[in-house]
């Protein structure tokens, strides 16, 4: 009984620490940037050729 | 007996959640709905307008996914209320591309992170010669 005790904070931890990742780590960030650099491209009517960021990576150049 | 039941069943929902947290990494991000597609039209007819105030220096892109009027003296009196309100404008449908692109996504909370990756991205797609704003606010030109 005294270890059934212990182990469930631990399992309660657990729980709550799933749930937190589930929920805010994994915005997709990368497909996140694809999808930006979609639309904006549509926007801004610009494809790869006349992009003027073609010497810097762009995934590169926005990272801190 | 009580603690036993209720051990297994924080076990069952914590052992629940693991293929959830796998799920969601392997996302994709949804953008080709009506809503997205009709904002995406909107902000192209503008852009033809608002070019040339990008080129001018008058409007730059704001660190955090707008745009705004940086140099009212680089637009000529009489054009500086349309100026006005092609901004305004233009950041009605950005707030609300941001808005449903996480709707879209069943996220709703996913607007703020949607909003930090746009405003990298403007950025970053910008012409030479662009304004943009950094984090403290200050404005660079690329």
């Amino acid at each position: 009984m005294k270890n059934g005790l212990n182990l469930l904070p631990l399992l309660l931890i657990g729980f709550v620490l799933s749930a937190c990742v589930t929920i805010n780590i994994y915005f997709p960030a990368a497909a996140a940037e694809k999808a930006a650099d979609r639309i904006i491209e549509e926007v801004w009517q610009i494809d790869d050729a006349t992009r003027t960021d073609n010497q810097q990576k762009p995934a590169e150049e926005s990272q801190p | 007996m009580h603690m036993t039941t209720l051990r297994s069943s924080f076990l069952f929902l914590y052992l629940l959640c693991l293929p959830l947290a796998g799920y969601a990494q392997a996302a994709n991000i949804e953008i080709n709905t009506p809503a997205i597609a009709k904002l995406k039209q909107s902000m192209q007819q503008r852009h033809a307008q608002l070019q040339s105030h990008y080129d001018s220096g008058a409007v730059g892109f704001t660190a955090d996914g707008s745009i705004a009027l940086r140099n009212a003296g680089a637009v000529p009196m009489a054009a500086r209320q349309s100026v006005n309100m092609l901004v305004a404008s233009e950041n009605q449908d950005r707030n609300a591309l941001y808005r449903e692109i996480a709707r879209a996504n069943n996220h709703p909370e996913w607007e703020r992170d949607i909003r930090n990756t746009f405003s990298q991205r403007w950025i970053s797609l910008a012409r030479k010669g662009w304004w943009y704003q950094n984090a403290d606010g200050s404005w660079r030109q690329k």
